[in-house]
């Protein structure tokens, strides 16, 4: 059966996503996070070699996609977790999906408010530290900067939509926050980890050429060598991203896999949502 | 001639092994009050669910003005229908009136109609409150007042009462009256008989997923021929008096209860049970008639199965 979409149905639910994050200070607290961490990493970022101040931008922006390799999927995966299980748990759904709307545009309203509220804060946020660092480290340096901004928007919508993808699948708020807890751990703490100990256990006995395409399937590991490729001298600084050949490096590429990390997930949701 | 603004044929709706909707036949014409009735756990408000097209059947099929409630033309039909469900949840950190402005940007209702209509549910005083603050009944209105956006031609009520108080009750009828003398069709559930029985057209009793009985209060009660109620007071010691007056009534049943009697007979034998009790002019202080209720046709039907 076709049915045709109505964008005004999901422009009318991600509004009220959106305005709600605005009303209860959602959006300001997770700016305000962004801006002090910013400015306090890249004030104290290079603390470990003795050293505190603001210094190049490659080196700020590095020191910065670790804060967000941490933070970004975090507050993507609390924002979205209970898009559409807690619907459900509170009993609104059953009324929402009474009206003209189809479960695509539903689901569809949802996640575009959710994201115009993480992008809204992630630009003020990081935005409000860039001006404040482009003081210091002149405006040329913002180029790198204003790139880094849209690879974290990105790498939040990436998260936001696996969250979206488990509040569909969850049967309550509760495994839906385990779910996206573990998902979290998984991808930010445990992925690189299990990748380095295949690595280091494998001892060359096995074909490792496919190893760098693994990257491709953590989302935070898209994020970081976005970031850190176009830099030379912080390349150096990281261990796995650089097992990456040029080929597989390509900011399109690394661009497009992130946009497949949000199309995907989203996707499932969609099929399971119906 | 009333057309029929739901059609349901042979619909079935399983949940695993749980025959929760099963086959049932149902017509509800335009403009009709229309009760669904019966046990918790018959069925009634699954069927709620697959007429509003948020279940899907397991077989049969279901038409709501002629359009199946799971084609893509039903979208239209929705934007004529109001619900208000059973278990009410609305969110709390809106007011009443934001959540009145946003479910008339999802129906394309007027917004100007939210204020209206929640001055006609008696909430124009608390519309810029949050929700967080709402009685249940406060809530329930609102949820009312929810369903009569964008001008329904069809009502789907799930409990409506809950939570009410009796005048709240009697307000919420008034405005059904109203709607209906206007051509809207209204189709609720309620586990108060004395609520509706006075109220609807005609009902449907449900029963393990089947509908067990169909048609008006005054037909059903026929169809189980029960018994009327003579509810007499006694002057004190008047008891042996009663019993030898209704010695020639085989027919009928006395049960004292206090300072009351009850007495029950067929209802053809109304008159012949009038004409013997006229006689106890000297002991009886007042005499009740009383027609079976809804409650009686409800658990009449439950005993018949049984």
């Amino acid at each position: 059966m076709k049915t045709h979409i109505e964008f005004k149905q999901i422009g009318v639910i991600a509004s009220k996503e959106f305005w709600d994050r605005i009303r209860n200070r959602w959006v300001l607290a997770v700016a305000v996070i962004f801006t002090v961490f910013a400015l306090v990493i890249a004030y104290f970022g290079a603390a470990q070699q003795g050293a505190v101040g603001f210094r190049g931008m490659d080196v700020t922006i590095a020191s910065l996609v670790s804060l967000v390799i941490y933070l970004v999927p975090l507050i993507a995966l609390i924002l979205g977790y209970d898009a559409i299980v807690g619907e459900r748990e509170r009993g609104s759904l059953e009324l929402l999906l009474s009206m003209p709307i189809t479960h695509f545009e539903l689901l569809m309203g949802k996640f575009v408010g959710l994201a115009g509220a993480l992008a809204f804060s992630t630009l003020a946020g990081f935005g409000l530290a860039g001006v404040l660092l482009s003081y210091q480290l002149g405006p040329a340096a913002l180029y790198h900067y204003v790139g880094f901004m849209l690879s974290a928007i990105l790498l939040g919508m990436a998260f936001l939509s696996i969250a979206v993808m488990v509040s569909v699948m969850a049967s309550d708020r509760m495994r839906a926050s385990g779910m996206a807890i573990g998902l979290w751990f998984f991808y930010v703490l445990v992925y690189d980890l299990l990748l380095l100990g295949i690595l280091v256990l494998s001892q060359k006995r096995f074909n490792l050429s496919f190893f760098p395409v693994l990257l491709y399937l953590n989302p935070a590991d898209i994020f970081r060598i976005l970031n850190v490729f176009g830099f030379e001298e912080v390349r150096k600084l990281y261990g796995l991203a650089t097992v990456l050949p040029a080929t597989l490096a390509s900011p399109w590429l690394l661009g497009s896999a992130m946009v497949m990390w949000i199309v995907a997930p989203l996707g499932i949701a969609v099929w399971r949502f119906k | 001639m009333a057309s029929n603004v739901i059609e349901v044929r042979g619909a079935v709706k399983h949940f695993g092994e749980t025959h929760a909707v099963d086959g049932v036949n149902l017509t509800v014409q335009t403009g009709e009050l229309f009760g669904l009735i019966g046990h918790n756990g018959a069925g009634k408000t699954t069927l709620f669910k697959m007429m509003l097209g948020l279940l899907p059947a397991t077989r049969g099929e279901i038409r709501i003005d002629g359009q199946p409630v799971r084609g893509e033309a039903f979208r239209q039909v929705r934007r004529g229908i109001g619900y208000l469900p059973e278990s009410l949840a609305l969110y709390d950190n809106l007011s009443g009136l934001e959540i009145m402005l946003f479910f008339a940007r999802l129906k394309a209702a007027d917004p100007r109609s939210c204020l209206p209509l929640l001055e006609k549910v008696g909430l124009a005083d608390a519309a810029r409150r949050r929700v967080r603050g709402y009685s249940k009944g406060m809530r329930q209105r609102l949820g009312f007042a929810q369903a009569l956006l964008g001008t329904p031609r069809l009502l789907f009520l799930d409990e409506p009462t809950n939570g009410l108080d009796p005048q709240g009750i009697r307000e919420f009828y008034q405005i059904l009256r109203e709607l209906r003398e206007q051509g809207v069709t209204a189709i609720l559930t309620s586990h108060i008989l004395a609520e509706i029985q006075l109220r609807v057209d005609r009902l449907a009793l449900m029963r393990t997923g089947k509908i067990q009985a169909l048609g008006t209060v005054h037909s059903l009660r026929e169809e189980l021929n029960l018994p009327l109620d003579f509810q007499l007071t006694l002057r004190p010691g008047a008891e042996e008096a009663l019993r030898q007056a209704l010695a020639n009534q085989p027919a009928a049943s006395v049960q004292f209860n206090g300072e009351t009697v009850h007495v029950r007979c067929p209802r053809e034998q109304k008159m012949t049970m009038l004409n013997a009790l006229a006689a106890l002019d000297s002991i009886l202080l007042d005499l009740q008639i009383r027609e079976p209720s809804l409650e009686d046709v409800f658990l009449g039907y439950s005993d018949a199965t049984a």
